[in-house]
């Protein structure tokens, strides 16, 4: 905390506390005569609406927790009933699950401030770690509580989730079977999930305390990135702050309010109103709105690295799209706080802010969708009408053989005609079979989805062997196809090479706008002091 | 007290006995706090009467042939089904297909002792090797699938009649499950 406190103690009781427990000095101090930047704009609210997201969580969740059943037989039914009998239980429960998704609005625009305005350098890196270990924590606290309620999107999310896990090499199936604390996601997973569900929120409260705690000691940053030089540099934080942040928590408010009272559940996925079934999977797994850039991030990579499975691959660069914010203060090497003083840093902060809504709409999607195509999808069914049917059998001298002499019985047949179609029956044998003479017949079929295709080459299929083919020869023609996965990839690359390249190097190839000298400056026209 | 010099009365280079015993009451308190720590990590692992439930019999003589039902073994659900003839005609000749992770059928039916199994009945862990979704059978024509398996909702994974991976993200092949027959038409899974 900068400067010494000017708490004087009005009456006789408070002078007495101050001696024994300064608790209205700290108070004071803190949110009162605390000296802000002057040119604090509205971005500089969400740390109050986070405040208050926390507070509200924990309320409702003290709340919702009298009434809810930690058991699979009557988990689902007893969120129902907390939504149908219990008194403003309708109004408490969808404050508590929208107020999660709202808890996540703040803390992603909060953070987006945060990475903008450059409030991760020094001497601010400890802030910005607490920060980010309070976000893994919420998502931790998210994850743990939408499984709660107990639906078909609680149970398979959660099933998913700890799957990926299960993924991580020699340690995960181990790891896997601890957090269930069985086979497979059932009571004793319920059981803990709830009980760590009730405690994270209050881990999440101290390390905001830490995180307060570490801002009072940096003093905030400010759009403009200027360290306060002066007094004319700030202003008392009540009632500047305190109003600012009460008129902006009133809007946030009101867009909390239009979810909880008409929309509760539009946020949240149809099939959870659905009881959990463990042996029916519902059509699309997709965790809650917040998660979904990370999800799509896990599903981007379909192939394997070197000796890293794909599925570990996914799974070790979810992690690390979390675990590289905690090192940003370090990957940054602008001296330049401010993007507002940083032109081409800027730029590609606005394709980061794109790119990532861009991950979380392809988290929310199939991963095979087709976005674009190089051509249309084509195939042909081949078979000769009439002619004589030859059934020459391969034989090997040995498994390893099989290959080579499929191979030379097939081009020994391809000699006298095209329609010829080899197949393996056993270990050492095969079967080539061929028409030769007879008419060549084919049908072709055009389509525009894989679906369509195959479809269509089934009905040609029929067709063919209607006509009395004994063998058909069916080609397939698959354009290129640009997927929600093909996407997901390109969006996960700029994701890192964001952090990884860009923000490491244009800190030393950029030349920044000229940097105020002072805070007060740009905001009064001249440095004159308090307007 | 005397003064006396470190080094005269604990040995060389200022190490004192009171050193030893720090570092001796140090390890002494960390294997303590571990030792304490453990129990409170593993109560996490299945308890004895969910480790008990590891057993599951199922009643084979009320599958017909080609159908399928989900045995629940462990919490999760288990395939156990009936192949029709063509059905394990396609699996054997599919041993020499290209496949991405190959195995033949014969060892895929095999009982968890090492004994052979009968070729109509598969029993396979029902969840997809890829998150664990469970696939639905594709012999049903109302669902999708090229191989007349399995074929997963979620992702797309294809599996055919001897629940092999042939299509689809799926890394290996449906597991089968440990399993013995008891006698002729009862099984024990676990």
């Amino acid at each position: 905390m900068s400067g010494h406190s000017t708490y004087e103690p009005k009456s006789g009781f408070t002078r007495w506390l101050d001696k024994r427990l300064p608790i209205v000095r700290l108070t004071h101090d803190s949110f009162v005569a605390y000296p802000t930047p002057r040119n604090l704009n509205y971005w500089w609210t969400f740390g109050a609406i986070l405040s208050l997201c926390l507070i509200v969580q924990i309320v409702t969740g003290i709340v919702l927790a009298m009434h809810y059943v930690p058991h699979i037989d009557h988990a689902f039914d007893s969120v129902q009933r907390i939504k149908r009998d219990v008194p403003y239980g309708w109004l408490i429960q969808p404050i508590h699950a929208v107020g999660a998704s709202m808890f996540f609005l703040a803390v992603y625009i909060h953070m987006f401030r945060g990475l903008y305005y450059g409030s991760y350098k020094a001497p601010r890196e400890v802030l910005w770690i607490l920060g980010c270990l309070i976000y893994a924590l919420m998502v931790a606290t998210g994850f743990l509580g939408y499984t709660l309620p107990w639906g078909q999107m609680s149970f398979w999310g959660a099933t998913v989730i700890t799957s990926i896990l299960g993924a991580i090499p020699f340690v995960g199936e181990p790891i896997q079977t601890w957090i269930a604390g069985g086979a497979a996601i059932d009571q004793p997973t319920l059981n803990r999930f709830f009980s760590l569900h009730y405690l994270l929120p209050f881990v999440i409260a101290g390390v905001v305390v830490l995180h307060i705690w570490a801002l009072h000691e940096v003093g905030q940053n400010n759009p403009a990135g200027v360290e306060v030089k002066s007094k004319a540099d700030t202003v008392p934080f009540t009632p500047h702050a305190t109003m600012k942040d009460l008129f902006a928590t009133s809007i946030f408010l009101i867009l909390f309010a239009v979810f909880v009272f008409y929309m509760p559940d539009a946020l949240g996925h149809a099939d959870n109103y659905i009881r959990a079934n463990p042996v029916q999977t519902p059509p699309e797994i997709v965790p809650e709105w917040y998660l979904l850039p990370f999800y799509a991030i896990l599903r981007a990579f379909d192939f394997n690295i070197g000796p890293i499975d794909s599925r570990t691959a996914g799974v070790i660069a979810m992690f690390a799209s979390i675990g590289v914010l905690f090192v940003l203060p370090w990957l940054d090497t602008s001296s330049v706080r401010s993007m507002r003083y940083r032109p081409a840093a800027r730029q590609f902060f606005l394709i980061f802010v794109v790119v990532s809504c861009v991950l979380g709409w392809c988290g929310g999607q199939s991963p095979s969708v087709v976005l674009a195509k190089s051509g249309n999808y084509s195939g042909a069914v081949r078979w000769a009408e009439g002619g004589q049917l030859i059934e020459q059998p391969i034989v090997a001298t040995s498994e390893a053989e099989y290959p080579a002499a499929s191979r030379a019985a097939v081009s020994a047949m391809r000699e006298r005609t095209e329609i010829l179609l080899a197949s393996r029956n056993g270990p050492t044998g095969g079967m080539v079979r061929a028409t030769v003479g007879g008419t060549p017949r084919s049908i072709e079929v055009r389509a525009d989805t894989r679906e369509e295709l195959d479809e269509k080459i089934n009905e040609a299929k029929r067709s063919a062997f209607g006509g009395g083919a004994p063998f058909i020869l069916v080609d397939h023609n698959i354009p290129f196809e640009f997927t929600v996965t093909r996407l997901s990839q390109l969006m996960t690359a700029y994701y890192f090479f964001f952090f990884l390249v860009l923000l490491p190097l244009l800190g030393l190839i950029e030349k920044p706008n000229r940097v105020p000298d002072t805070i007060a400056k740009p905001v009064t026209g001249q440095a004159q002091g308090a307007s | 007290m005397a003064e006396a010099k470190p080094a005269d009365a604990h040995g060389a280079d200022g190490e004192t006995r009171r050193d030893f015993i720090f570092i001796a009451a140090g390890s002494v308190a960390a294997v303590g706090a571990a030792a304490t720590a453990w129990p409170f990590v593993d109560q996490m692992n299945p308890a004895a009467d969910t480790r008990a439930l590891a057993i599951t019999e199922v009643d084979l003589s009320a599958i017909e042939v080609g159908q399928q039902i989900k045995a629940i073994w462990q919490g999760k659900p288990v395939f156990v089904r009936h192949r029709t003839p063509a059905e394990i005609a396609s699996a054997q000749r599919d041993d020499y297909a290209s496949l991405k992770d190959p195995e033949k059928d014969a060892d895929r039916i095999k009982q968890a002792d090492g004994e052979p199994g009968k070729a109509e009945w598969l029993i396979l862990q029902a969840n997809c090797t890829h998150l664990g979704c469970v696939p639905l059978p594709s012999f049903d024509p109302a669902y999708k699938g090229q191989f007349g398996g399995w074929f997963c909702p979620c992702h797309g994974s294809d599996f055919d009649t001897s629940g092999r991976i042939r299509g689809g993200p799926a890394p290996i092949n449906l597991r089968v499950a440990p399993f013995v027959y008891l006698n002729d038409t009862t099984i024990r899974i676990g």
